[in-house]
Order: structure tokens, then sequence, then C-alpha cells
């Protein structure tokens, strides 16, 4: 990754425009060529250092719903519940940490009443405990990461 | 939201297309004009359906190695002053109050931080137990060892 790299990370983290040529306009304010910015936004796609690029929905906005849950997973299952847990279309991220709670996933449903039945379901299919933790309060969400 | 809409965020969870005129292509997809769709996508952003529209780096991949979990146990009278100070602090990604599971779980404060160097994680780590003082009764760390999955909002069609 070179610097134009970075500075194509750090400036599509902030925004993109709409307009019937976006990329053009982000490449004009990078001083690179539209085909260099495709071409390079693509390699950042392909070897991982970008997870995604496009839209960021609000799942509650939209009518749905999202929480986050944990399971204390015994170490000898652990991929195993990995795999069953990530089965799950409704599970969005799943992340092992640290801790006797070892495995924290967000779930995204369409509507509030599936986090429930989704977690239902994870807690018949895996025999865990599921500890929900939905949000009660969001204070920020927004952060740039700079490359 | 109408069934149009619907169709955007379906074309659109994967990620938008890289080529020239990308909200074209995907209004061709669904059979409307490349106006309609960005005059639906500007008011969805105005609405807060879409938060943004932009890149999402893979944390690790640039070096944030320490990305961590912090989980604070603040009292419930004080939670909303101190949970709105420590999301403006500028390492921290996302900050939410959540529900105790009494005995096992005490934390209802989460603020998720990020940093290049253990150091500098430890350093954030103790700036927000600062900003907490006497009202937070105890806290951890859980940090990420490994990425299990991670996928973009999915809704059926």
């Amino acid at each position: 990754m070179d610097a134009i790299d970075r500075d194509i990370i750090n400036t599509l983290q902030a925004g993109f425009p709409i307009c019937p040529s976006p990329y053009k306009q982000v490449a004009q304010g990078l001083n690179i060529s539209e085909p260099e910015l495709l071409t390079r936004l693509q390699g950042l796609l392909d070897s991982g250092f970008l997870s995604r690029f496009g839209p960021l929905f609000h799942a509650e906005q939209m009518g749905g719903a999202l929480t986050l849950a944990a399971v204390k997973v015994p170490e000898q299952d652990f991929e195993n519940i990995a795999d069953t847990i990530n089965a799950f279309p409704e599970v969005a991220h799943n992340y092992a940490r640290s801790h006797e709670l070892n495995m924290w996933f967000v779930l995204a449903t369409e509507n509030p009443a599936q986090i429930e039945q989704t977690i239902v379901k994870i807690e018949q299919q895996t025999g865990l405990q599921v500890y929900n933790m939905p949000k009660i309060h969001e204070y920020f969400v927004g952060l740039k990461l700079e490359a | 939201m109408d069934s149009i809409n619907r169709a955007i965020i379906s074309a659109t969870q994967a990620g938008l297309p890289l080529t020239s005129e990308p909200y074209q292509t995907l209004a061709e997809q669904i059979g409307i004009s490349a106006e309609e769709f960005m005059q639906r996508l500007t008011q969805m952003q105005a609405t807060g359906i879409i938060r943004r529209i932009g890149a999402v780096p893979n944390h690790y991949k640039l070096g944030y190695q320490h990305n961590g979990m912090t989980v604070w146990d603040v009292t419930d009278a004080q939670i909303d002053r101190l949970g709105t100070q420590v999301g403006l602090l500028d390492f921290v990604s996302h900050c939410y109050h959540r529900p105790r599971h009494l005995p096992e779980w005490r934390y209802n404060l989460f603020a998720m931080i990020h940093s290049k160097t253990a150091a500098g994680a430890e350093q954030q780590i103790a700036q927000i137990a600062t900003l907490l003082g006497t009202h937070c009764h105890a806290h951890e760390v859980l940090y990420s060892t490994r990425i299990l999955k991670k996928t973009g909002l999915r809704i059926s069609k």
C-alpha cells in the first residue's frame, strides 16, 4: 500500500458523492485518473484492506433491528460453534474475544421480532445460553481510521 | 419503506459497482432512471437510512492490531452524561449503553477503541477511566482475537 492507496482509503471513509460520475469526481480530488482510482480500489478490496465499499445502512431506521450478543463457548467446541452461528444469515459480524464470554456477534434482522426468534434458534442449535445485549442508547457511531 | 427502496438496498448491499457510472448501472438493474436512483439515495442519506456511502477498512490490515471492546460498570444515573463524553473521544468508534446481565455481566457502558500499539490502547483506556472517575466501579477490556465473520447488512429480496 503506497501513499495514493492511503489517500484513497482516508478520502473514501469520509464519504462518496451522489452524482452521475462519482469516481471521476473523487479521482480529480486525489489527482489521479478515474481508471487508476477504480483499479486501486479493486486492489484494496481484493487484498482485504477494505472490507466493503458502498452505502452503510442504519438497520433501525429501516424498521430493522440490531443487537450484540455473546456466548461462552468451550474451547474444544469453538470452531463448530462458530460455524453454526455464522451459518445464520442474521449474523452480520462475529468476533472471538479474550474473555470467558469468548464469542461476540451482531444480529441484524428486518424486524425486531426476528432478533428474539434468532436467539432462540441459536440457543437450541448450540445448547449455549445467549447473552443478549441490545443497545439502550447510542452515544456515538463513527470513526475515521488513518490509513 | 417501498419496494423500490428495498430494491436499491438489495442491489447495493454487496457494494457499489466499480464502473464509471455506478448509479446508472444499478438503476438499470432495478429498472428505474439514474436520476430517481440518485434522488432516492440522497433522501435515504438525509433520513438516516444510509449512515454514509463509503469505504469500510479492515482495522487489522491497516495496522490497528489493538481493537478493544472496553466495558464499564457505570452508575446508572450518570450514564447518559458520561456515555456522551466517552463517545466524543476521537479514538472511540462506537459507544453504547447496553443492559447488564447480573451477576455474570455487570457492565453497562461499551466503548470500542482502536490503536496500532498496545501502549496506545492502554493510554486510551486510562483516558476513559479518568473521564468516568468515581462513577465507574469496574471495567474490563475484551480484545478481539479473530474475525469469525464480517458481512454487511443482508435483506431478503
